[in-house]
């Protein structure tokens, strides 16, 4: 699937070759710099992630427990004026998708509606009937979401996917500009950079605002991790330490007089906010899977009493979906009233016949996806698949069409990367940290981008040889 | 704090001592056996095992008492799952289960020590670089130890993590004294003859304590001195009565922040009861072995009680 370089947008450059105004300050500085120096560099930044720790675990690789995800150095730029759309957008999203699980666990108004038909949830693993008729503390469903954007122009910026179970990266995120400021301090006295260093404090103070009303004028805040062979570990620590909560483990917690409490060398002591990394499954042995050790026994019972509050809110995962993703600009529409600002990637949906029909004509050039699947797993990239590939994939659609969606193959924006020849572009993604509270909803500006390192390659996730870069917004 | 999150702190910091204390102990075997013939470098290398507690699993893969086989077996052999590397590697995994307990400072101090001595310990030690590893095993352990130190708030993690360090080194010093406490004993065939000060100067040296003695003694050597040094000297900081006062301070701030003193601190009673107000006389008088035995047993015991009054196991 190589997209031919008319059709795709480069986000440094223009089709002329001119740098594009956002990138004119940063390129002005690149042609100053010597490229030895600039590979040194990149050397050294991979030793400084080494030294700090910053890897993720890869599930069956024994050789490689800790691997670490590529940094590239050139910043991903986004302009002032760029980002003021898009966090419009995002705002919006994130709205209607807490009001639309509310609704969900409640009135059911948009099925009632007819807007978003009944089997989509009749058949959805992650929809929990142990939360309908229940507001978690707050009303808020969602208090972080990632949402992945794609671009495909100077004004298209679309959403892939709406994160809202726990998404996870922000904490490269963070050490990632942390990194080029520590190699670049001298890019950052010339570019104006808005900064995104108070994530953390946000997080800590968003999370503390959905605090049960049992909780103190200081609540405590734990972060449930499922322990340091996840991997994710490493962010887990990182924002525990970041915000001052605690990271505990399900062993460490215990049902005591109708709260959560955290074992500690002087007691028992309640946990107010549980910022869980532990999927809804795992999260109560005894009202979901019976087998989980990573939960509480019983925390459910005192979630459904108002006595802790669980970000994210079990059962967020039902909008998470990729079936329930194909009818986002309907629902943005129905909680907002308003037309979405930032539109889908258009979606066939396989459960639907003449979409089926379509997309088993057409598998080659198209991208399927399982409805709910993550991580880039799973997946089936029309252009870039075998004949046979293709064949075994279509016997799957056809034995359960319910569970695919099919997308256009998109030529996503590419922005440059440092190679060993120099700059070359490589296909990108961004992923903006959201946090919502009854305060209002806070976005960082930029987000994590995430860089394919293989030319031509549109696959960007870290478990499948994805980058990472800084992503800037720039204060103009 | 977590329990479990002070159960790692404490032991993070044990495991730390414990390679330093090792690298040590072998820095002193080797000087020993450069300077002795075959059989007094067996004994020698031998009574390494013994303080270490490895003679047993040692024994089961080899045969003879090679410095090279002795350190390579203890620094890093696979088979020996208590090798100053794996030591080094469960002191980091539990610095990544306490990360958010530490700073910046000292987990990068560990996770980068534990790299350097991975990349180290890679391959077979040579004898010629045998000073450079165990000098950077030390020099890891007291990096470690200083980020702690110029780092760390004093607060429980704090004092957890000198609980731990004491707790370790009060115990390797008296292991070292357990095995060679005959050296010092007032035997009759030494009475007028010249000291094996060879010995004597090994067991000092094994805790970094020649040049501090012979400071403090002009050079002269004996028995009654050198007990005196290592068990009751509150200057000398691998003594035992230095380590009793420093769990003391320890334990004291533990118990003032949670107002109230428990197990632990009546376990450390019983330490001070050895301890307080003796003099050497009266250990060598009630015999200096049972003393040793003694202290090692109650300072087992001071280890359990604290993990029960801090809940350190569910």
């Amino acid at each position: 699937m190589n997209a031919t370089t008319a059709d795709k947008f480069d986000e440094m450059h223009a089709p002329d070759g001119s740098v594009r105004p956002a990138y004119r300050e940063y390129c002005q500085w690149l042609d100053q710099q010597d490229p030895t120096l600039l590979r040194r560099k990149g050397a050294e930044a991979e030793s400084v992630f080494r030294r700090t720790g910053i890897t993720f675990n890869v599930y069956g690789q024994d050789d490689a427990e800790e691997r670490l995800i590529p940094f590239d150095m050139v910043p991903r730029i986004i302009s002032g004026a760029e980002w003021r759309r898009v966090s419009r957008g995002i705002e919006q999203r994130v709205r209607a998708l807490n009001a639309f699980i509310h609704d969900l666990y409640h009135r059911q108004e948009i099925i009632r509606s007819g807007t978003l038909p009944l089997r989509l949830l009749r058949n959805n693993t992650t929809w929990l009937p142990q939360m309908v008729g229940f507001t978690p503390p707050g009303g808020v469903y969602t208090h972080i979401v990632g949402v992945d954007l794609v671009r495909t122009g100077p004004d298209e910026f679309m959403v892939l996917e709406d994160n809202a179970r726990t998404p996870s990266g922000v904490s490269y995120m963070l050490e990632n500009r942390e990194t080029m400021m520590a190699m670049f301090p001298e890019l950052f006295t010339r570019a104006k950079v808005r900064p995104i260093s108070d994530y953390p404090r946000q997080l800590a103070a968003s999370l503390a605002a959905c605090a049960p009303d049992c909780a103190g004028p200081r609540p405590t805040i734990a972060v449930l991790t499922p322990g340091i062979f996840n991997s994710a570990y490493f962010e887990h620590a990182f924002l525990a330490d970041q915000m001052g909560a605690e990271l505990v483990e399900g062993s460490d917690l215990r049902v005591i007089d109708g709260r959560v409490q955290m074992r500690t060398t002087d007691g028992f002591r309640p946990i107010d906010v549980l910022y869980r990394r532990v999927d809804d499954d795992y999260l109560d042995p005894l009202t979901f899977n019976p087998k989980s050790v990573l939960g509480v026994p019983g925390i459910f019972d005192v979630y459904r009493a108002g006595r802790i509050t669980i970000a994210n809110a079990p059962g967020t995962g039902v909008a998470d979906d990729k079936a329930i993703y194909s009818f986002m600009p309907e629902i943005v529409q129905f909680y907002t009233g308003e037309k979405p600002l930032l539109p889908n990637v258009q979606t066939w949906r396989c459960a639907e016949k003449d979409s089926l029909a379509y997309v088993l004509d057409n598998l080659a050039e198209l991208v399927v996806k399982e409805v709910h699947g993550s991580g880039g797993y799973g997946m089936l990239i029309g252009p870039t698949s075998s004949k046979k590939e293709l064949e075994t994939f279509r016997a799957k659609l056809v034995a359960k069409p319910d569970n695919y969606i099919a997308q256009p193959t998109l030529a996503l924006s590419t922005c440059p990367i440092f190679t060993s020849k120099g700059l070359a572009p490589r296909h990108v993604d961004l992923r903006p940290f959201v946090l919502c509270s009854p305060d209002g909803v806070e976005i960082t500006p930029g987000g994590l981008t995430r860089v394919a390192l293989k030319n031509g390659s549109l696959v960007v996730n870290s478990s499948q040889g994805g980058g990472t870069k800084d992503s800037w917004v720039l204060d103009d | 704090m977590l329990s479990r999150v002070a159960n790692g702190i404490f032991w993070l910091y044990r495991y730390l001592e414990r390679a330093e204390n090792t690298a040590r102990l072998l820095a002193a075997g080797h000087r020993m056996a450069l300077t002795r013939g075959t059989d007094e470098a067996t004994q020698e290398w031998r009574s390494v095992l013994k303080t270490l507690g490895l003679i047993q699993a040692y024994d089961t893969h080899y045969s003879n008492y090679s410095g090279a086989q002795v350190c390579d077996f203890v620094l890093r052999a696979k088979t020996n799952p208590r090798s100053v590397l794996s030591m080094f590697e469960k002191a980091r995994t539990n610095a990544r289960i306490c990360r958010s307990a530490i700073t910046r400072e000292v987990w990068e101090s560990i996770n980068e020590g534990w790299m350097n001595l991975n990349e180290l310990l890679s391959r077979p030690v040579r004898e010629g670089n045998l000073d450079n590893v165990l000098g950077a095993i030390r020099r890891e352990s007291t990096l470690a130890r200083g980020a702690t130190h110029g780092s760390m708030l004093r607060n429980e993690i704090y004092a957890f993590s000198r609980c731990g360090t004491f707790m370790e080194r009060a115990d390797n010093t008296a292991r070292i004294l357990d095995v060679k406490y005959f050296l010092l004993l007032p035997s009759l065939s030494y009475v007028g003859t010249a000291l094996d000060t060879g010995q004597w100067d090994n067991v000092l040296r094994s805790l970094s304590g020649e040049r501090a003695y012979s400071w403090l003694n002009a050079g002269r050597m004996d028995a009654r001195s050198i007990a005196e040094f290592l068990i009751l000297d509150e200057r000398f900081p691998r003594s035992l009565q230095f380590c009793r006062l420093a769990m003391h301070e320890n334990l004291s701030a533990l118990a003032r922040l949670r107002g109230r003193t428990g197990l632990a601190h009546e376990a450390l009673a019983k330490v001070d009861e050895l301890l307080e107000n003796r003099t050497v006389e009266q250990i060598f008088e009630h015999g200096l072995h049972e003393f040793i035995v003694k202290f090692i047993g109650l300072n087992a015991t001071l280890a359990d009680a604290i993990a029960r009054e801090y809940r350190f196991l569910a």
